[in-house]
């Protein structure tokens, strides 16, 4: 199937807009400084939803389009032209854009409407919101732009602006290190995205969607290279969205700053490595190994979430590592290819609704209970603060997939698309995921009930939690009514719209029905919650228990995660510097630590240090220049 | 310099001189020459204005008419028999690269010529002053030397003459002329005597080194070749039957000459203790302006002489000394990005940064003609963030002076946020991030070498510009995330000859990265090197 | 890259080697086979047979410097003047060459000049 975009017409062509509000918000906040304190939450708020009216009337409009023809580019200027580099700032939208499109300013707008009020107090209110809107212009650059380097540019400027977000707003004294490991991570994560881009540039000598794929589906490249450019790829795609081996940053984001910047990365940013993948679907499609390594990544990273979110007490930590768990479902079906594309987009956007009700749900809590995180510390809440538990308890039945909630459409069908992968595969991947649901319903219902139900396990401070204002529970509210309805709703309706994008499902030979595999699901997650249930629903010891088993040990220690990174590439990297300082030191740059010295000991002590340093300068120079001189004689004549 | 003899008849014609190529120089030169001459004359009150004015009018000045000149292709000398004289070339590349040197010296120029920020300026009257004797506690308490100026435009001439000079000679004399100053420069600055001192003292020490390894490189490869000339030595490595030892060996020595300006890893052993010692404007020029001017040098003798690009199928030396050149670029960027990693001085930082940068560029220069457009276009967008980086440093001042360390640095942006918005931004640009120069920069060289078929450096450089830009984070977060420091160092307010620099940095670094197509245009325009 | 070609860099890692080996070995040998009898005479500098007098950091007179670089300046300055003489009356050199090297002295008289107004060339 060869890929073609059609130009945009009509309304499409104002289609920058969409970047261009959010990002004159932005400009204007920061530009303006204290004198838009007043009014500056407003605008942020108003052209995030300026945006979102935009995106639906594009996306009315693009509807209106016929099936092979809904795609429109738009050609704004000539980034880079170099030789045979050429790279147009363009955008495009199609329908998997116009489905991200929609969830980022939908969900962004109802998050700034939450934080107009949750931030009422915070005197970096207009700052917060400023960077708010790059976040949202970054990410719609991510998603609208035809090709891979202008994917890239919103893909740096949703980092940059997420650094930003976690640095500022952090409460907690973690939080230099987090915001350094999210960081790295998304360094490492970038490297690899940017090799890829080199790797298309130097195998179709462009990096632009369209001939990418039509390149990608002529088959006339190395398999190895295609493996190559979709591995690199992956790497870019984990570092974003917090899946193994670089998992470990995003917990630890969400963990420090406020629950609105938390939402942020749960609901929107992570989603980025998902629509990397799904949107370079044709790579992925051309080479089986490639896909399964995302398949494998996915499985792995959605147990290690579900095992770590057993063994956490901080509220939001637990529901941090149910997001790595969720996304890792989200890998697994964009790997599985074909059909499960379109479901893994399904369960971004119903992961997106419920996710965003849990985490403000959470802040609604923590809000109550004088910003408590430890749920061995709540209990009984249900009573005094009823929109949240209500509210909370939807989006719980949502995640772990209760029908007909949001969940039940959206990863029942992953799980059997799971199993229906061909040969021990299917068994494989398919049991991960059957399991990640029992292991899903079972830390779900311990955070629920230990939060909202059992006895009272308040601190002292607290005498009556209170309930939110309606700032923040009228959003609630909307999200909760998104967690019940939108997986029914969107489970047929967004795959026949993806449908131009992704091919036309081909239907294989299925090894489990459908209903098995409900069956099945609902068995295990009835069983999780039974558990969970009889477990804690006289609450819970308050004082952290000795850990008995090698699991509970290492879940506790998110799985040696940590460990593990420090002991594979922090320790490499730090020994290297080591070593390089302490030559550097000792054979040749002694004179800072000399000078030091010297400058309160006086000259003399100098005059003599000097020269020997500028010796050993001067012996690095003549060792570098011998070594050049033989390399050329020796290489010709030896 | 530009008189041939040939041997057997001694026949020496007087060459054709063309006024206008030779134009940007001779202002230059006649500039510092008249400043000289200012210096001596005018009385010491009037002589800072004169000084200031004549440079920027000078480098201005030059810039038009290397304007003038765009479009020449053409040695500035002719005989009237035909033969070559190459002493200098003007052709689009160097065209180019003299702009640049000029543009970034005249922003150079007004760093140095600040006087508001500190009493009297970043410069003592005498260098060699013994540090913390009485005589330098009593120079200390006026004004600075107004020789400055002149020794700044007699090197800002050195490397406009560097990267124009197409014979090894003229090469050897600019080389000289711009290092000379700068030797002295570097002794001057006002606080700190000694580490200063000392960095004057190191940098001519292993600059004399360095130029000796170049000198005797130059006269193997006259021994080769018969000549001097880099087309005359591209000729001969086709078909001269001479040794191939005095080619390699030349080609070697001079490479190490050459790479020790640029910085390179073994041969940037310096830069450090001299980055740092140095007065922080003259840490400027060093880096922007030094920088373009030993990579032009690197592009040309590469490409003319030894990657001969005049004819890119026909055979060349490029099979030989590409590996070495590939192995040094490496251990340039990642040596660089690593030390980068532990400093805790601001300008060393930016020392590290430097050579790692250093590598970058040489990319550019191992892929030859086809990234010849990239890496000029790189040199720019690095030159004028580092000015800008570097304007910034002077700003930041406690009672000692500049608070260069960066302990010092911890919760400025609480004080001065506006400061701490620049100063992130150009760390980001440092870093690649997109939408900055920097971004641009390192996009184009890399994909550019990559069409070279050079991607085994590519990822190299890919991956140490990951490492490279957690030091420059680093610094972001010190700004804005830790608690500020008791007695904290306070950000001046930058006088309008600083503010310009700064402004003009910022402006670059963001347009070049929101719409580098423009730059990108000229660099492709300004072609190749004259070869033939 | 061959095969061949990268062995022939392996020969070079191997001279690299040897050459690092064979002078480690000739500082171990001597430092085996030496006797040690230190003494303070052998720790002084060496001067033709004499005994040393005074640090080795001795400070001279800047000035002496100054004069022998002014004189060095003259002195290679006539090294220039005397081809130029050999050619002066030629064809086609005349009033230009005559020109080129009044420019020539111009520049150096005007290093002259500024040593002179610095009052270099006064000794106190």
């Amino acid at each position: 199937m060869d890929t073609v975009f059609a130009p945009a017409t009509g309304a499409l062509s104002w289609m920058w807009l969409l970047i261009a509000l959010p990002l004159a918000g932005a400009t204007v906040l920061l530009l303006l400084g204290r004198r838009a304190d007043r009014w500056g939450h407003l605008l942020g708020t108003a052209t995030v939803g300026a945006a979102f009216v935009l995106g639906l009337v594009f996306f009315l409009q693009l509807s209106g389009l016929p099936d092979d023809a809904r795609s429109a580019t738009l050609d704004l200027f000539t980034f880079v032209e170099s030789g045979s580099l050429n790279i147009s700032a363009g955008l495009l939208f199609d329908p998997l854009s116009a489905v991200f499109v929609l969830l980022i300013t939908g969900v962004g707008f109802l998050i700034h409407v939450y934080a107009i009020g949750y931030m009422s107090h915070d005197e970096g209110r207009r700052r917060f919101f400023a960077f708010f809107n790059l976040f949202v212009a970054a990410m719609l650059l991510l998603v609208l732009g035809d090709n891979y380097v202008m994917m890239f540019v919103g893909w740096e400027g949703v980092g940059v602006a997420s650094y930003l977000l976690i640095s500022f707003w952090f409460n907690r004294p973690s939080a230099a290190t987090a915001g350094k490991k999210a960081f790295l991570a998304n360094r490492v994560g970038d490297a690899g995205f940017l090799i890829a881009i080199f790797l298309m540039f130097a195998s179709f000598g462009s990096t632009d969607f369209q001939t990418v794929f039509n390149g990608t589906a002529a088959n006339n490249l190395a398999s190895g290279t295609v493996l190559a450019i979709g591995l690199f790829l992956l790497l870019g795609a984990c570092g974003k969205s917090g899946q193994f081996p670089l998992q470990t940053w995003l917990p630890d984001a969400m963990e420090g700053p406020t629950p609105v910047s938390a939402l942020i990365h749960a609901a929107t940013m992570v989603t980025a490595g998902v629509y990397l993948i799904a949107r370079s679907h044709p790579i992925f499609s051309a080479n089986e190994t490639a896909q399964l390594v995302v398949v494998s990544i996915g499985a792995l990273t959605l147990l290690i979430g579900c095992v770590i979110g057993c063994a956490k007490d901080d509220i939001k930590r637990v529901l941090a590592y149910s997001t790595v768990s969720q996304i890792g479902y989200m890998f697994l079906a964009v790997g599985l290819g074909g059909a499960a594309y379109a479901l893994g987009i399904i369960h971004l956007l119903a992961h997106g609704f419920f996710k965003a009700g849990l985490f403000l749900g959470a802040g609604s809590v923590m809000h109550g209970m004088n910003d408590q995180v430890d749920i061995r510390r709540f209990g009984g809440l249900w009573k005094y603060m009823k929109s949240t538990w209500f509210t909370f308890l939807l989006g719980y039945l949502a995640i772990i997939g209760l029908p007909p909630l949001s969940g039940f459409f959206t990863k029942d069908p992953i799980i059997l698309a799971a199993f229906n992968r061909e040969g021990w595969q299917g068994w494989v991947f398919g049991g991960a995921a059957l399991l990640g649901a029992g292991l899903t319903a079972f830390y779900m219902t311990r955070l629920f009930i230990l939060t909202f139900h059992g006895p009272k396990r308040w601190t002292d401070d607290i005498e009556h939690p209170h309930e939110s204002p309606a700032i923040m529970t009228i959003p609630l509210w909307i999200l909760a009514v998104g967690s019940v309805a939108a997986g029914g709703l969107m489970s047929t309706s967004v795959v026949n719209w993806l449908t131009p994008v992704f091919g036309h499902t081909e239907h294989h030979e299925e090894k489990m029905s459908h209903w098995t595999a409900t069956g099945l699901t609902m068995a295990l997650v009835v069983l999780g919650v039974v558990i969970a249930f009889l477990l804690f629903r006289r609450g819970t010891a308050l004082a952290e228990q000795p850990a008995r088993t090698h699991i509970v040990r290492a879940a506790r220690q998110n799985l040696y995660a940590d460990r593990f990174n420090e002991l594979v590439l922090e320790l490499p990297g730090r020994l290297l510097t080591r070593a390089l300082v302490w030559v550097d030191n000792r054979g040749v740059d002694g004179v800072v630590n000399g000078l030091a010295a010297a400058v309160g000991g006086g000259s003399a002590r100098l005059r003599r240090s000097q020269t020997g340093f500028v010796r050993s300068y001067a012996l690095s120079i003549l060792s570098g220049a011998v070594v050049v001189v033989a390399a050329l004689l020796v290489v010709t004549f030896g | 310099m530009t008189t041939m003899v040939s041997a057997d008849t001694l026949d020496i014609s007087f060459p054709e001189v063309d006024y206008l190529a030779l134009a940007p120089l001779l202002i230059v030169f006649g500039a510092a020459c008249v400043g000289i001459l200012l210096e001596a004359f005018l009385p010491r009150t009037r002589r800072y204005s004169a000084q200031l004015v004549l440079s920027v009018v000078g480098l201005v000045a030059a810039l038009v008419t290397i304007v003038m000149n765009v479009g020449e292709d053409r040695p500035a000398f002719a005989m009237s028999d035909g033969s070559r004289v190459d002493a200098i070339v003007i052709d689009g590349p160097g065209l180019f690269l003299m702009g640049a040197i000029v543009a970034m010296g005249v922003i150079a120029v007004l760093l140095i010529a600040e006087r508001r920020v500190s009493a009297g300026g970043a410069f003592v009257a005498h260098a060699a002053v013994a540090a913390d004797s009485k005589a330098d506690a009593a120079q200390a308490r006026h004004p600075g030397a107004t020789e400055v100026f002149p020794l700044t435009m007699f090197a800002i001439g050195g490397m406009m003459l560097f990267c124009v000079a197409g014979d090894l000679l003229t090469m050897f004399i600019a080389l000289e002329a711009f290092s000379l100053p700068l030797y002295l420069l570097c002794g001057l600055a006002r606080r700190r005597r000694l580490l200063s001192q000392e960095a004057a003292m190191k940098y001519f020490l292993l600059g004399a080194f360095a130029s000796a390894f170049f000198i005797y490189g130059v006269a193997l490869l006259y021994g080769y070749a018969g000549s001097v000339q880099l087309v005359d030595i591209n000729a001969a490595i086709a078909a001269s039957g001479n040794s191939q030892v005095l080619l390699l060996s030349g080609l070697a020595m001079l490479a190490v000459g050459l790479l020790f300006k640029a910085a390179a890893v073994p041969f940037h052993v310096w830069t450090p203790d001299v980055y740092t010692g140095a007065p922080t404007p003259v840490t400027a020029l060093m880096a922007a302006c030094t920088k373009v001017a030993a990579i032009g040098g690197l592009l040309r003798v590469f490409n003319v002489a030894f990657g001969n690009s005049g004819n890119p199928g026909g055979p060349s030396l490029a099979w030989d000394w590409r590996p070495i050149l590939i192995a040094i670029a490496i251990a340039t960027m990642v040596i660089g990005a690593i030390l980068a990693v532990t400093q805790t001085d601001i300008k060393r930082l930016l020392a590290y940064s430097s050579i790692a940068n250093a590598g970058y560029l040489l990319v550019g220069v191992i892929a030859l003609g086809q990234a010849l457009g990239a890496t000029l276009f790189y040199l720019v967008a690095y030159g004028f963030t580092v000015l800008a980086a570097f304007a910034v440093v002077t700003l930041v001042r406690d009672s000692q002076g500049e608070a260069t360390h960066l302990s010092r640095w911890a919760g400025l942006a609480k004080r001065s946020p506006r400061f701490a918005v620049i100063f992130t931004l150009l760390m980001l640009a440092f870093a690649g991030i997109p939408l900055t120069s920097g971004f641009a920069a390192k996009f184009a060289v890399f994909s550019s070498a990559l069409e070279a078929g050079q991607t085994s450096l590519v990822i190299v450089g890919v991956l140490s510009s990951v490492i490279l830009a957690f030091p420059y984070l680093k610094v972001v977060v010190l700004l804005w995330l830790s608690q500020p420091v008791e007695d904290a160092p306070a950000v001046s307010m930058p006088g309008f000859m600083t503010g310009t620099a700064v402004t003009v940095g910022v402006v670059f670094t963001v347009l070049l990265g929101l719409a580098p197509q423009v730059l990108l245009n000229i660099v492709d325009g300004a072609g190749q090197f004259l070869a033939k | 890259m061959g095969t061949t070609y990268l062995a022939s860099y392996s020969t070079l890692g191997f001279l690299l080697v040897l050459g690092v080996l064979v002078s480690i070995a000739a500082f171990a040998a001597n430092r085996l086979l030496r006797t040690q009898a230190p003494s303070p005479a052998k720790q002084t500098t060496y001067e033709c047979g004499l005994d040393p007098v005074g640090d080795g950091w001795a400070q001279m007179q800047i000035r002496y410097y100054v004069y022998a670089f002014l004189y060095a300046l003259f002195a290679v300055e006539s090294v220039f003047l005397f081809p130029w003489a050999v050619v002066y009356d030629r064809p086609g050199f005349g009033v230009t060459a005559a020109a080129e090297m009044g420019v020539f002295v111009a520049v150096l008289a005007l290093g002259l000049a500024y040593a002179w107004r610095k009052g270099v060339l006064r000794w106190l």
